[in-house]
């Protein structure tokens, strides 16, 4: 019998569970190495050669090197490991999270200083709320698109 | 013998250490998540433990996925604080207080419970900003905490993490074990992490303002009940990450039985990402 997944239909979602864990092993493995100072200061002088010292799949290779946070965590990266990397970059969690949602850092500032994102519309895919799949990217980039 | 005097509930934000490390923490922004602990700082003066047990989430630090235990139990005499790739937070070492640590391991497994005991550990934000928030800001050398620490890590970071009913029946195995500690000690115990916020998809950024307190009305007055609460709602309902509030159910279980004595509650929105909710509970 298939184990009970009943977070799938969470819009804008991925649960970081033993499947996506174990497709993400060595890409949040890699994040781990970016603790260490030596290894940050090797990382930024050359991010392929880095890279390429990990048993990592070449599209969790370029989903770090675009800085793709949506990639890496569809490749099963976890935002506390992908986070590592923000840090080696000199990137907050909430530039990073703001990131994945299309808008600018200060479109997403102000919608957090305004209350947050709402859940109405958020809780389950097929709603109509701003996290749905059809109205991606959000803020100035969805209204040029 | 030991007792638990009181709980206390706070999230556990990274960007509040960062403001707090780097000098920001009198901008307008800051000042309306500090005001929420001025009052906090004067109570834990005034009611200033022996023993801090605190329950928290280690957030890829200590634990990388090479192993993932479910409850760690810290049984060191220190802590380092970790470097989380921005480097170490400049704030005091933890001491531990590995006897009563022990004790609680040796209670709690005993009571079906099976930890994982870690006598080597750095401590990252997850335990470091509910005491920076709780003391105020300290100095990394002259400075220093109000007591020991029990670091009791929850693993939140890969699902499934425990549930909420597993959280509370621990914490009531946490308070039996500190109960029968032969010595005259006041422990508190504090439960952190949430409440709502996702840092992660089109969807980060999320905050449930209603859901948030309605949390806390019923951690107070009804935890059994809450204690219910499948996983799915808590991911649903507030965000991906704040599945970490289960771990407040193990600082609540650890509190008499009885309607504790609520001495302050504070919910503000946002820090970062994040909805800010904090409790000071008594034992009654």
């Amino acid at each position: 019998m298939p184990l009970d997944k009943p977070y799938l239909d969470i819009p804008g979602t991925t649960i970081f569970d033993a499947e996506q864990s174990r497709k993400g092993y060595w890409l949040n493995q890699f994040c781990m190495s970016l603790m260490k100072a030596e290894n940050r200061a090797r990382f930024k002088a050359g991010e392929r050669a880095y890279l390429d010292e990990w048993p990592m799949t070449e599209e969790q290779k370029q989903a770090v090197l675009a800085r793709d946070l949506n990639r890496c965590i569809a490749a099963g990266g976890n935002i506390y490991f992908l986070a590592k990397i923000g840090a080696t970059d000199g990137r907050s969690f909430q530039q990073m999270a703001g990131s994945m949602t299309g808008m600018t850092e200060d479109e997403y500032r102000d919608m957090m200083i305004a209350g947050g994102r709402s859940v109405e519309g958020n809780r389950r895919v097929g709603e109509d709320g701003d996290a749905q799949a059809h109205r991606q990217p959000q803020g100035r980039a969805g209204r040029a698109a | 013998m030991a007792r638990v005097s009181a709980s206390v509930y706070t999230s556990h934000v990274p960007a509040i250490g960062a403001a707090l490390d780097l000098g920001k923490s009198g901008e307008p922004y800051w000042q309306k998540v500090f005001a929420g602990y001025e009052f906090s700082k004067q109570w834990l003066r005034e009611n200033r433990p022996d023993v801090i047990f605190l329950v928290y989430n280690d957030h890829a630090t200590a634990f990388s996925l090479e192993i993932i235990p479910t409850f760690a139990i810290g049984t060191a005499a220190e802590y380092a604080i970790a470097d989380e790739g921005w480097g170490p937070r400049p704030v005091p070492k933890v001491t531990g207080h590995p006897e009563l640590a022990a004790h609680v391991a040796q209670s709690v497994i005993q009571d079906d419970f099976d930890l994982t005991i870690v006598n080597r550990m750095d401590v990252d934000h997850g335990l470091t900003v509910p005491l920076s928030l709780m003391c105020g800001a300290q100095d990394p050398d002259a400075g220093a905490w109000p007591c020991p620490v029990i670091p009791f890590a929850v693993n939140v970071v890969q699902y499934p993490v425990p549930s909420g009913r597993r959280c509370l029946a621990l914490g009531r195995a946490i308070r039996k074990a500190i109960a029968s500690f032969d010595a005259p000690l006041n422990v508190q115990v504090w439960g952190t992490g949430g409440m709502s916020h996702q840092l992660q998809g089109p969807r980060a950024g999320l905050i449930n303002r209603e859901w948030d307190n309605r949390f806390l009305d019923r951690l107070i007055a009804d935890p059994d009940g809450l204690a219910q609460m499948p996983h799915v709602e808590y991911v649903r309902e507030a965000g991906s990450e704040g599945i970490e509030l289960v771990m407040w159910l193990i600082a609540r279980g650890a509190m008499s039985e009885g309607r504790p004595r609520v001495r302050h509650r504070f919910y503000h929105v946002p820090a970062s990402n994040t909805a800010v909710g904090h409790l000071i509970l008594e034992s009654t």
